[in-house]
């Protein structure tokens, strides 16, 4: 007998799109002078026409955070600023469902992943710092610690929402007040957001959402009217940032790629590492800045390893994102398809050997199947540069060092992880790889209270937990240097 | 290199000192520049004391290669065994107190007095720092109570290789109080010296191998901050930099450039060395590592 994959999508009618968005800015939705169009990455249908935030509006938006920072925000108790942010979880949490679909339509996202791990942990952020808000005296930075006023923050498409919570939740708890610019792919959970923030009498000009594409975000970024900027995305446009705020004085925030390894060492669970090693870099497929796409695999279990992943990988299903079902969506754009496509193609002119599991792709919208790349060498681009698709590449080791020397040979440091079950090989290995986060015996874990970023090229300061706070506070460090940007 | 009694006001009239010869520090050694350049450094009455070595950007870069080498060993030892080998060098200060204040006052101008006083404070300063090599864990990291059945914890680490632009205005308390903060946690550092007052940094190095500091944790360089600052902050193996020594102009120059892979850039300016300097220019040298584990029967 022989049982057909029965569908089990999401309704689609629980969320209501409008035709057209404007510029969440003051408080309040206006239009702009030019619009473009949002598409589903799984079917490349029009959602909606979205406003393109022009220089105006980006003066109009810092103007609005500036006003409503000098004269709200900055100056209303913590407690009350908190109440805000407990309102905004709470409706987060209550709007739950709607969100994951619009989250899902928007960016090719599995609704697994956005109903059961974006939208909970989006909401979490808001309830973990409103309860910081009242309690900043005793984060371990001063005993009366003050915001920095204005923050810019732009941020990408991977994980939009929770992003969009991470960057806001402290910002907000701390004092200051927000210009945010979401991915030009991905803007319509910003919208809902700002259209939270309504609901919960948020006061004018605290959070303004300024759509548009990388244009609109160097607007942001550069604008001289802020105190900081916090960015998610490239190296590239990271460093640009970077070096603008070296002259400006500003506060920076940086969270970058990175090429995560993933070490799996001879005596590992192998089920419980491959899962492992699905959720970590095909789950989103592997769009998501923490993906482990370097698996390195001690010599012994190379070959058993890579036979049970490829047998678990043929049962991954591939489709509507919406399907509660699917493990693996749309790339984000077709731009992003282009770029892993053409980053695997190098990697079969190099030498390597690609393995992708049969899965049928459909026939519109933007996809890419699960792939292995084998014998990867270091100098082989599939193995240095950022994937950000489903896209693994696996590489042997003799010891724990060769382990270690491999993982650590890159410019960024953003994650790793971690497989074996002899604790003191664990706690050296977690000590020596250089990076931000380390998943040992788990992979892609995120909470609100654990700050994440990353070392060297992965970019500055933390965003979560504690540490996170820093990033939003002007600290006693700057009260002795006046134009610090120690923020690190 | 320990025979400095050249910089000794004591001696005897009549007698033809030895003079000492001042290199830069690399990797443990003392070694002249592969330039084969020197400058004269004067001191404060415009009267000269010595040669120094006139640093290139090839000895910039092989100070970074020691530094680079010596990290692994230092950063993972011991918070316990950093504090011992550190107060070992503040024994050793302590032991020329006289020569350094000789120093200090040569190159300065200042009283005896005064300059004993100055190096008392550097010494206290390095044991300042010293205290923090096992206390900077527990308050800079700490657990995270995660909504899911793991262990949580965040830990500083050190980032790296630094680079430090020793300041140009404090001769003796502004070296170790830029010095020690970037090696306590395990970091490793290339020191640009002061122009003004380059042979305090070469004695300190002096200090540092006598105490036993491994080879490579400390590197001096002397010369000019212009020529070498911009070879450290563009080198794609440095961490973090320190701007403490560099003029503001340059200061922003060194800043961008440091962006080109998104160095650590450290710019507390500071008026008064004399201040307890609180742990900010510590804390700016360090990175969170945050560890997850399952918790599980």
């Amino acid at each position: 007998m022989r049982f057909e994959y029965a569908q089990d999508s999401e309704a689609r009618s629980l969320v209501a799109l409008r035709d057209s968005y404007g510029l969440f800015i003051g408080g309040s939705f206006a239009g702009g002078s030019s619009v473009f169009k949002t598409i589903s990455p799984a079917t490349e249908e029009v959602l909606a026409e979205v406003t393109h935030g022009t220089t105006e509006d980006v003066d109009r938006a810092v103007a609005a955070a500036r006003q409503a920072y000098e004269r709200v925000w900055s100056t209303m108790p913590g407690e009350e600023r908190g109440r805000y942010l407990f309102r905004i979880a709470r409706l987060l949490k209550e709007r739950a469902a709607e969100l994951a679909i619009l989250e899902t339509l928007d960016s090719g996202k599995p609704i697994s992943q956005t109903r059961d791990v974006d939208l909970p942990l989006a909401a979490a952020h808001f309830f973990y710092h409103a309860g910081w808000a009242d309690k900043l005296g005793y984060a371990g930075f001063g005993a009366t610690p003050r915001p920095l006023g204005v923050v810019g923050q732009v941020i990408g498409w991977s994980s939009p929402l929770l992003m969009l919570a991470w960057k806001i939740a402290p910002a907000l708890a701390c004092g200051n007040t927000v210009v945010l610019k979401p991915a030009e792919t991905t803007p319509l959970t910003a919208l809902a957001f700002a259209d939270i923030c309504q609901q919960a009498d948020l006061p004018p000009g605290v959070v303004n959402v300024v759509t548009g594409d990388g244009t609109t975000g160097q607007l942001v970024a550069g604008h001289p009217g802020l105190d900081k900027v916090a960015f998610t995305g490239s190296a590239e446009v990271g460093k640009e940032i970077a070096r603008a705020c070296a002259l400006s004085g500003k506060r920076l925030t940086l969270e970058l790629g990175g090429t995560a390894a993933n070490i799996v060492c001879a005596d590992a669970n192998i089920e419980a590492a491959v899962e492992g090693i699905i959720t970590g870099v095909f789950a989103s497929q592997g769009h998501v800045c923490g993906a482990g796409s370097r698996l390195l695999v001690q010599e012994p279990v190379l070959d058993d390893l890579i036979a049970a992943l490829k047998s678990r990988m043929t049962t991954l299903r591939l489709g509507d994102p919406l399907d509660g079902g699917t493990d693996i969506g749309a790339v984000n754009s077709r731009a992003q398809l282009d770029k892993i496509a053409e980053l695997a193609a190098s990697g079969e002119a190099e030498g390597a050997t690609r393995w992708s599991a049969p899965c049928a792709l459909p026939d519109r919208g933007f996809w890419f199947p699960p792939t292995v790349f084998t014998d990867v060498a270091d100098a082989h681009r599939i193995g240095a540069e950022e994937l950000a698709g489903p896209v693994l590449t696996v590489a042997a080791f003799a010891t724990p060092e060769q382990a270690v020397e491999r993982a650590n040979s890159t410019r960024y440091g953003l994650s790793a992880g971690i497989w074996t079950q002899q604790g003191p090989l664990l706690g050296w290995l977690a000590s020596r790889l250089r990076a931000g986060v380390v998943w040992a015996n788990t992979f892609n874990r995120f909470d609100p209270a654990a700050p994440f970023g990353g070392y060297r090229e992965s970019g500055f300061g933390r965003e979560g937990g504690r540490h996170g706070l820093e990033a939003y506070l002007d600290g006693p460090a700057d009260d002795a240097s006046g134009t610090g940007t120690a923020d690190v | 290199m320990s025979d400095m009694s050249d910089m000794s006001i004591s001696a005897e009239a009549g007698r033809i000192a030895v003079r000492l010869t001042y290199r830069l520090y690399i990797g443990g050694a003392f070694a002249r520049s592969e330039s084969g350049r020197t400058f004269e450094v004067r001191g404060a009455d415009g009267g000269f004391i010595a040669s120094a070595a006139l640093a290139s950007g090839k000895d910039a870069r092989a100070a970074v290669v020691a530094a680079r080498a010596s990290f692994p060993g230092w950063s993972g030892a011991t918070a316990y065994h950093r504090g011992q080998v550190l107060y070992r060098v503040a024994e050793v200060l302590e032991g020329r107190r006289a020569q350094f204040a000789d120093a200090v006052r040569r190159a300065t101008g200042v009283s005896f007095g005064a300059a004993s006083a100055e190096v008392d404070a550097a010494t206290g300063r390095w044991i300042w720092y010293t205290g923090w090599a096992d206390k900077i864990t527990q308050v800079r990291g700490g657990a995270n109570p995660v909504a899911g059945p793991f262990v949580n914890v965040s830990l500083p680490e050190p980032a790296g290789v630094v680079a430090v632009l020793a300041p140009q205005d404090s001769a003796m308390l502004g070296l170790v109080s830029v010095i020690a903060p970037a090696i306590v946690s395990g970091n490793t550092a290339v020191v640009v010296a002061s122009e003004r007052a380059p042979l305090l940094a070469v004695a300190l190095a002096d200090v540092l191998a006598a105490a036993e500091v491994p080879p490579g944790v400390v590197n001096v360089l002397t010369g000019e901050v212009a020529e070498v600052a911009p070879w450290l902050a563009a080198h794609q193996d440095v961490n973090a930099i320190d701007l403490a020594g560099a003029p503001g102009a340059l200061a922003d120059d060194l800043a961008v450039t440091a962006a080109g892979n998104l160095k650590r850039v450290v710019r507390l300016h500071v008026t008064d060395w004399t201040a307890e300097p609180g742990p900010e220019r510590m804390f700016a040298t360090l990175e969170t590592k945050t560890v997850w584990h399952p918790l599980a029967t």
